[in-house]
């Protein structure tokens, strides 16, 4: 098979940009990813941007053209991808489907999300589009809520105390720290977490990741352009699944069965297995769904993620540091969120992140979509086999 | 103000919402709630028909929301529970007892209640909430 790597990477800090729009965002990470790649926008062949919800964060719909017409790189297609949470990661996949069909050499891949726009309450409606419309939002359910629901199972079928789910964001608060992209950048306690306001019960404010501006950009080149870059990290396996759009649709709540069949895919094309990964991003939008991603993507066993966590060894300097940027305490502009993980697995293997793991050869990005009606898991290595 | 205005899409929902129809797939007996209008199981060799449900069931998981979405600001907090009807299905849904009641395990009972008015002139939006059912 055709190989593709990432030959420049480009992101926006993130945090509330009250003075930059959606389509300024875009426009800087994708200019600051072609700078990267030391390319030009005539290089580009195509364009594809996730996005969740310009529609009803800005009024803004037709994101595609926005951002093709901001960059100067009319008429190049553009084509807008949409799986909530998962949408960076949707883009960056049908991107890289995109050149292995054969149709583009050199793609500009970005995920943007401007969400400060509207109020809070507005924010929290707007994400809940993720969820079922007719019979998830409409009782007035929220996406922490959601959580919330999957938190309390778990931690009474597995005994996960609510003292051990705070040693979540007290790690990625700790990563975020030397990450000057980061929306936050200050450490926290497990004291800190207990003692924040409850959001929807058990989770509180410093489980949840916060409403941010911000996009990222990559781009993603065939192995005839790609091999002449000294930088390029490959693509080696890429999986997606789907599950049912509402949580009470599922046998199990205590898991994400997308991410797992995801992650299948994703191994099995890559020829590795989850001892082989050195560095991992996963889609902690909930402390919650940090543990249950260990368990899908095959890191822990099934109810016990939160030994990684206590022997710290999803910390860095463990066995298998996950979300070494701070994870989704960068913030999460949700179309950008899958776009921002890639760029810190290519920043792990180029050799160049701010919490840089010695020697990482094999990095891996898990994008959740919604209560995990969406997965995308890629794996990405520094040497083309 | 928004799609929640929408006088026809809670037009069709009725039936399933007011009374907890749900439906029935004849050929492999899967009873789904909300009703769909195929069955995943079967698809083109399922055929599904109205079922109506008792709506009781028991607490799977619940939450408290302190935080709502737009619209919900003056019912806040209240309890949403995933639960797990007698029937088989599961579905979420709020619970109207106090959280200091509210355990997982615990039998429910549905209660036709106002769920939702869409601002002062907008429509009123009925439905089912539970609460903890005490002659068990």
């Amino acid at each position: 098979m055709e190989k593709v790597a990432v030959i420049g990477i480009g992101c926006t800090k993130m945090g509330e940009h009250w003075e930059k729009s959606l389509r300024d965002l875009s426009t800087e990470a994708g200019a600051l990813a072609l700078k990267d790649a030391g390319l030009s926008g005539k290089d580009i062949d195509a364009l594809f941007i996730g996005n969740m919800s310009a529609g009803r964060f800005t009024g803004q719909e037709h994101v595609g053209a926005l951002a093709v017409d901001q960059a100067g790189l009319t008429p190049i297609p553009a084509t807008r991808c949409e799986a909530a949470c998962a949408s960076g990661s949707l883009a960056f996949r049908k991107a890289y489907l995109s050149i292995l069909s054969g149709h583009h050499k050199i793609v500009l891949v970005g995920g943007a999300e401007k969400m400060t726009d509207l109020k809070s309450t507005g924010s929290v409606a707007t994400l809940m589009g993720a969820g079922d419309q007719e019979w998830e939002s409409s009782i007035g359910l929220t996406f922490t809520g959601l959580y919330a629901l999957m938190a309390r199972a778990y931690m009474r079928k597995y005994g996960l105390t609510r003292e051990e789910l705070s040693l979540v964001p007290v790690k990625n608060h700790k990563h975020a720290i030397n990450n000057p992209y980061a929306q936050f950048n200050f450490e926290i306690t497990v004291e800190d977490v207990m003692k924040s306001p409850l959001i929807a019960d058990p989770l509180r404010l410093l489980d949840c990741s916060p409403i941010t501006d911000g996009a990222a950009a990559v781009i993603l080149a065939s192995e005839d352009v790609a091999k002449d870059f000294e930088n390029a990290v490959w693509i080696a396996g890429s999986g997606q699944a789907s599950d049912t759009l509402a949580l009470h649709g599922r046998e199990d709540v205590c898991r994400i069965r997308a991410a797992e069949k995801a992650a299948k895919m994703a191994y099995q094309q890559a020829g590795v297995g989850p001892d082989d990964i050195d560095i991992a991003e996963v889609h902690d939008c909930f402390s919650i769904a940090e543990i249950i991603a260990y368990e899908d993507l095959g890191f822990a066993e099934r109810g016990k993620g939160k030994d990684l966590l206590v022997n710290k060894e999803t910390t860095i300097g463990g066995k298998i540091p996950v979300n070494t940027d701070g994870g989704l305490k960068v913030g999460h502009p949700v179309g950008a969120t899958g776009i921002k993980q890639i760029i810190e697995v290519v920043k792990q293997l180029r050799g160049e992140a701010s919490n840089q793991v010695k020697d990482a050869k094999i990095g891996l990005t898990h994008n959740v979509g919604g209560s995990g009606a969406t997965a995308i898991v890629h794996i990405l290595k520094k040497e083309l086999d | 103000m928004s799609h929640r205005s929408s006088i026809p899409l809670y037009w069709r929902l009725q039936k399933s919402k007011y009374r907890i129809v749900g439906s029935k797939c004849l050929t492999c007996g899967t009873i789904y709630y909300p009703p769909k209008t195929l069955c995943p199981k079967c698809r083109s060799k399922g055929e599904l028909e109205n079922i109506q449900l008792s709506g009781k069931g028991k607490i799977i998981s619940y939450t408290v929301i302190r935080t709502p979405p737009e619209g919900f600001e003056k019912y806040s907090p209240y309890v949403v529970a995933l639960i797990q009807l007698d029937e088989g299905p599961k579905i979420t849904g709020q619970i109207v007892d106090n959280p200091e009641k509210v355990e997982i395990g615990k039998k429910v009972t549905p209660v036709f209640r106002k769920i939702y008015e869409d601002g002062e002139d907008g429509i009123i939006h009925y439905g089912v909430k539970w609460k903890i059912d005490e002659q068990i």
